[in-house]
């Protein structure tokens, strides 16, 4: 029987492939939007700053930067969950996950339900396929502050996938 | 009950997008103003791609600009002027927009009741035959 192999060299290579997914993204660094990952579990995490806000009274999150996040959180989960295949059998080494062009799924329509305002905090945010076909997807993401129970915000989306034999 | 001059409206709506700190952030400008629609225009800027391969402007920056003429248009009516926030948004991505040209949304708040208010959008770029995306929502009151 082949031996696992070590953590380090697997930690390594999952990183590479998520660093280079995010990273190429300018919005994505625009918004500040981070991702934490534990195995193949993804949390987006979206740092507060000022720029955010679209209520300076409350104040309160603006819906559309909180719409972007969940957005972004679902496009990411859905190339992660594709990659992962490759990721984890090693058919690529991290110096060729680094190189490997990203073709992002398309959103065909995206629906948020707003369930309490934003807070001036941090906000996080996890993604489910649902389904994840040859051509469609459809997600559910949920979004919290501080109690992960206390959802603001949750939205549902569909979305086109990259064909794989182009 | 008094509805807001047409000659002040225009700069009532400017003040209002001013104001915050995000439509800013996206460099969105007030267009249009009437008494039930809003249009406001977010310029390309590379900042805002959301698919390196493309240079398409990301899906959550038209979502921005689509909450942010929607809550507009509704901050038009004399109902809403404390202030509105959105309880759902939905968004129909119908092709990319043309890297390089700037996104204008333009929204109709098209019925008011004592605690809702529906608003539908569209959004074009340089081709206003083809829209980009359209909006469907309902906002408090």
């Amino acid at each position: 029987m082949k031996r696992p192999e070590p953590v380090q060299i697997v930690k390594q290579r999952r990183d590479a492939a998520l660093q280079h997914l995010v990273a190429g993204i300018p919005y994505v660094n625009f918004l500040g939007v981070e991702f934490d990952r534990r195995g193949d579990e993804l949390t987006a995490v979206m740092p507060y700053k000022e720029e955010l806000i679209g209520n300076p009274l409350l104040p309160a999150l603006h819906g559309g930067a909180t719409a972007a996040f969940l957005e972004i959180a679902a496009i990411i989960e859905l190339s992660w969950a594709s990659l992962w295949q490759d990721i984890e059998t090693g058919a690529s080494s991290p110096d060729e996950i680094e190189t490997m062009p990203i073709r992002l799924p398309k959103t065909i329509d995206f629906t948020i339900d707003y369930l309490r305002s934003g807070l001036p905090r941090d906000a996080y945010a996890r993604a489910k396929i649902v389904r994840s076909g040859r051509r469609y997807a459809s997600v559910h993401v949920e979004g919290w502050q501080d109690n992960r129970s206390r959802l603001f915000v949750q939205a549902t989306g569909h979305f086109l996938m990259p064909s794989k034999d182009e | 009950m008094t509805k807001v001059p047409e000659d002040k409206r225009f700069n009532i709506a400017r003040v209002f997008i001013e104001s915050l700190p995000h439509a800013k952030a996206l460099g969105m400008e007030l267009v249009e103003i009437g008494s039930s629609t809003a249009a406001i225009r977010m310029p390309y800027i590379e900042k805002l791609i959301g698919d390196p391969e493309t240079k398409v402007i990301h899906g959550g920056a038209v979502s921005a600009l689509m909450d942010t003429c929607c809550g507009t248009a509704v901050m038009m009516q004399e109902k809403a002027q404390r202030g509105t926030a959105t309880l759902d948004l939905r968004i129909d991505y119908m092709r990319s927009a043309t890297p390089g040209q700037a996104i204008t949304a333009r929204a109709e708040c098209y019925n008011i009741t004592r605690s809702v208010a529906f608003v539908r959008a569209v959004a074009t770029d340089d081709d206003t035959d083809r829209p980009v995306a359209m909006a469907t929502g309902a906002f408090t009151v």
